[in-house]
């Protein structure tokens, strides 16, 4: 039976869909045969994210709707075992996604893989709700700002009443913070809430922290998930979480700011990417 | 090629090398297509469909294993329909 992890956050363009595709390819790279749908119908991203924008044939919509069959839509990625994507439809709209139709593909792909993410459209409507109802576990993707979070406070709520596991009265959904482009300089400096703020809010537990950082750009350019710079701090970090998620202990990095560089330290340090 | 061109070409491959390039060429090739299945009826479920009827008058085939490949491209697009065909000892229909 595969696990079913939902990347939701309520709020828009905080990083669902560069922390789904990290996430994703992070589970692969670790043997783990994953699968990431993009759920956001009519403003699909996470192909391009991903880098295989060029390859899309099919999409969620005409799989539901009975024109292709799940194995032909499903994009096999070409840089890492095991890991595939489910791309959104680009010209249905969110009413072409169903619940039914959205089980039945689940229950499908659960045959072939070990986690089934959902990268989730912001917002609590249609397509968010759909993203999560069939969820085990939430990496709800929280940036440290007023508005960010009081929307994943919204979405805890939605996932704890509005899931399939909630609706069934099962074991709740297993709920996982994610703090995205967190900025350590800023947070010393009073200007952004700190981690310990955020988690005495939220009151759930920490995944990993996601410092902001210039590799996140670079990365979507070139369409390679972040992940795959195992040189930058944002691709550490997510390395860090996914490793965390699989149970492993790791100490947080990434949440203090740099201690300030000497003379030769400035010179010949650079600055973080 | 003079010299002068010489020079030419190699700022444009290296301006065209950098990761803000990459982008700007990524999407001239996925918007433009993207505009073009605005204006029309996306013909690929319909066409898969029909190849796969006209494949299973001939032979038994597994519809899921039909796969279409597709890359798009600036000038050109290629589209693999691969079609798993039974061995001899497959039966016909
Ligand atoms: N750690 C980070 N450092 C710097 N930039 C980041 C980081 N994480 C995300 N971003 C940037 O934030 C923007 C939004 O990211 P993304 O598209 O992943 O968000 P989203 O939550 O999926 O948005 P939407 O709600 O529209 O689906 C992008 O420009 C992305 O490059
Ligand atoms: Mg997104």
């Amino acid at each position: 039976m595969a696990q079913v992890i939902v990347v939701t956050s309520g709020k828009g363009g905080v990083g669902k869909t560069t922390s789904s595709a990290a996430f994703a390819t992070g589970l692969a790279q670790r043997g783990k045969k994953t699968v990431v749908i993009d759920f956001d119908v009519g403003l699909r991203n996470l192909d391009l994210i991903m880098g295989v924008e060029r390859r899309v044939v099919f999409d969620i919509v005409n799989v539901i709707q009975g024109e292709a069959k799940l194995n032909q839509a499903l994009i096999r990625d070409k840089r890492v075992d095991g890991l595939s994507i489910l791309p959104a439809s680009q010209t249905r709209d969110k009413d072409a996604l169903t619940r039914e139709g959205v089980q039945g593909i689940i229950e499908e792909l659960s045959k072939e893989f070990d986690y089934i993410l959902c990268d989730s459209p912001a917002g609590i409507e249609k397509g968010a709700l759909l993203a999560l109802y069939f969820a085990d576990a939430a990496v709800v993707v929280t940036n440290p700002e007023v508005s960010s979070v009081r929307d994943s406070d919204r979405i805890l709520g939605v996932l704890q009443s509005k899931s399939k596991r909630a609706e069934e009265g099962k074991e709740p959904v297993k709920q996982h913070l994610l703090l995205t482009r967190y900025d350590p300089a800023r947070v010393e400096r009073g200007e952004m809430l700190k981690l310990d703020d955020v988690l005495e809010i939220l009151a759930i537990p920490l995944l990993g922290v996601i410092p902001e950082s210039e590799s996140v750009l670079k990365a979507s350019n070139s369409g390679n998930p972040v992940i795959l710079d195992s040189d930058s701090p944002a691709g550490q970090a997510y390395a860090d979480a996914v490793a965390r998620f699989l149970g492993e202990e790791k100490p947080h990095r990434f949440i203090e700011a740099e201690k300030k560089k000497g003379f030769f330290g400035r010179l010949f340090g650079g600055r973080a990417a | 090629m003079s010299w002068l061109n010489f020079f030419r070409t190699r700022r444009d491959e290296a301006a065209a090398a950098t990761n803000a390039n990459l982008a700007k060429d990524r999407l001239q090739v996925i918007i433009s297509h993207e505009r073009v299945s605005r204006t029309r009826e996306d013909f690929l479920p319909k066409m898969q469909q029909e190849l796969v009827a006209v494949v299973t008058r001939y032979v038994a085939v597994d519809p899921e294993k039909v796969q279409v490949n597709l890359e798009r491209g600036a000038d050109l697009s290629t589209l693999a329909i691969e079609i798993e065909l039974p061995g001899p000892k497959g039966k016909l229909t």
